[in-house]
């Protein structure tokens, strides 16, 4: 799929506006539709090596199949006494953000008209790992700080740029899940 | 029983302003009041409040201000006998005292109960104000008990205050007054800021309602905006009503030792717990003000305004580079917890069905139902519905639609 237009005045950067605004009307109509549930299934491999498979989810009132299954392995690097099969946990949430962050920045241009030629969203977690080493208790597990380095190529001002990537933060599912509270439930079956 | 034409529900300036209104098109109608004309500014504003609005912005049908000080901001007592006047000069038929205990559907118009007895009307016009309740976090009630809470209508005076810190949550207009007169009166202040609108309070040498005012930002419809929805749920501007500075903002604050924090996402065993969302709401923040500047520029240079100030752009708001993410309410530090998280109008004595499943009130440009009008909301038809200086437009409109509508009836 390309995004690079011919046409000149058309903005196209892949994303379909028109969709997005009709869902949007659609689930002011109908609120429930607008319950989704996402899961992901991991299996453990060996060691701390574990892969993800990531499939079906519920939305707009039912159960959806995907045509092919994914899968996210996670490991640990070497240095933690690992094979480094696959990137750390931490390392995907570092990603999921940037992801969350460079899709919104594509959206919201879109809806700005604003042609996009390049985007790299550079992501960086600090970790203190004393942490989960469980050697200090002031030291958290997760992140202490988290910085994402922008550099887009587009037809728009700097003051435009930087208004579409806080746009894209106000509206990002995993900026919120990464900067404010979740309840998060975990059972044993 | 009393039958009348019309009821209009409070007597503050969007009530007064219909008054007139119905008065001119000499339609019969009462003015129901809980309290006194003007009685949530006497009674649900603290002390050193003042308007946000300078003086000359405070036209209302038939009425302007007539003082000696135009740009000044009117105190809460200055405010209560404006409207006072007000209601004097055209003779508005109040009932004061009168409590509305429930409105119903009566035939093809209403009922109106009321603590004085009921009131059978064709048309009910409801002005009983937006800012009749606080709206709270559901978590407010995860608050250990021993810590004080607070709200804009409860709240006088620092004198209130016991000891040791305020939580302050919410930086619109609201919260950053109230941090700045408690971190004055030497309490230590931590405000949670969330989505906030900064702006100057004077540009150029003209006050920022001046600027919003002959641009044309305050007289923008509903039909210039995305999302009329978004744009009620605006929260207010970041203003005081005073020229002592020429900007109230969050680096103000914190040059004066306030600290400041996300937006309060949670309780969670007794913490606080803030967002670390700071950073982009304040840039944000930042970029919408530049924004609106641009627009005064471009409007100054289009209409050739000559010999007033140059453009100026304050620096951008300073975020410490790893704010508090949580505070432990337990220790005793914070005696007082200041809900500056915005207003809601209270229409529970409305028994119709006219509400969203948010339980807003849904209206066409401030028309409800068939003779039921709604008056001084947020972007009721435009962008300064909710102002003094806006709600008299809403007035003339509406009355002009509920005329209509009663000619119509007759014939």
């Amino acid at each position: 799929m390309t995004h690079a237009n011919t046409n000149e005045g058309v903005i196209d950067n892949g994303v379909n506006t028109e969709a997005l605004i009709g869902a949007r009307c659609a689930f002011a109509e109908t609120p429930e539709a607008a319950a989704f549930t996402f899961r992901s299934t991991c299996d453990w491999v060996d060691g701390t090596e574990s892969i993800n498979s990531i499939n079906g989810y519920f939305g707009l009132g039912q159960d959806h199949e995907r045509k092919q299954t994914f899968k996210i392995a996670s490991d640990h690097p070497e240095v933690f006494a690992a094979k480094d099969s696959a990137p750390t946990p931490p390392e995907i949430v570092l990603a999921a953000l940037a992801s969350c962050l460079t899709g919104g920045v594509a959206a919201v241009a879109q809806h700005r008209g604003i042609q996009l030629r390049g985007v790299k969203a550079i992501v960086e977690g600090d970790v203190d790992v004393r942490g989960i080493l469980g050697m200090d208790p002031d030291i958290r597990n997760g992140f202490g700080a988290v910085r994402v380095r922008f550099e887009i190529d587009a037809d728009a001002s700097d003051a435009d740029i930087r208004a579409l990537v806080a746009q894209s933060q106000k509206r990002s599912a995993v900026f919120d899940l990464i900067t404010n509270p979740t309840n998060v439930h975990v059972d044993v079956a | 029983m009393k039958q009348i034409s019309t009821v209009i529900v409070g007597a503050g300036q969007a009530g007064l302003a219909m008054s007139k209104c119905l008065a001119d098109r000499s339609i019969a109608h009462v003015v129901i009041e809980r309290g006194e004309v003007a009685n949530s500014w006497s009674h649900e504003r603290w002390d050193s409040l003042k308007l946000l609005t300078p003086n000359w912005q405070t036209r209302l049908p038939g009425f302007a201000y007539a003082g000696s000080d135009s740009d000044g901001f009117m105190s809460m007592p200055q405010i209560v006998s404006h409207l006072q006047f007000y209601a004097q000069k055209i003779t508005a038929p109040i009932e004061e005292r009168t409590t509305v205990l429930s409105a119903t559907a009566h035939g093809t118009g209403y009922c109106v109960q009321t603590s004085r007895g009921n009131w059978y009307c064709d048309n009910l016009v409801i002005a009983s104000g937006a800012c009749a309740q606080v709206r709270q976090p559901q978590f407010a009630q995860s608050i250990p008990n021993h810590i004080t809470q607070l709200t804009p209508l409860n709240y006088r005076n620092p004198s209130q205050l016991g000891p040791g810190g305020v939580l302050v949550v919410g930086a619109s207009a609201t919260g950053v007054q109230l941090a700045l007169e408690m971190n004055a009166a030497g309490h230590k202040v931590i405000l949670a800021a969330g989505q906030h609108i900064r702006v100057p309070r004077q540009y150029r040498g003209f006050d920022i309602q001046w600027w919003m005012d002959r641009t044309g930002v305050l007289d923008m419809g509903l039909d210039e905006v995305d999302d009329p929805n978004r744009a009620r749920r605006v929260p207010s501007l970041q203003l005081i009503g005073s020229k002592a500075r020429p900007i109230m903002d969050l680096n103000a604050l914190q040059a004066d030792g306030v600290e400041i924090v996300g937006r309060l996402a949670g309780i969670r065993d007794g913490r606080a717990l803030f967002s670390g969302s700071l950073t982009n709401h304040c840039a944000l923040s930042d970029l919408k003000m530049n924004r609106l500047l641009d627009g005064f520029d471009d409007w100054a240079a289009a209409h050739k305004l000559e010999n007033i100030a140059a453009p100026h752009r304050h620096a951008a708001t300073s975020v410490s580079s790893n704010p508090r993410l949580q505070y432990d309410l337990n220790t005793g530090s914070i005696g007082t917890i200041v809900w500056a998280t915005g207003y809601q109008p209270n229409f529970s004595w409305l028994q119709l069905p006219v509400f969203d499943s948010k339980g807003r009130l849904q209206h066409d440009s401030g028309v409800v139902a068939p003779g039921l009008y709604v008056l001084g909301l947020p972007f009721l038809r435009r962008r300064k519905s909710a102002l003094l200086d806006g709600v008299g437009g809403d007035a003339e409109a509406l009355a002009d639609h509920l005329t209509l509508h009663a000619t119509t009836h007759a014939a």
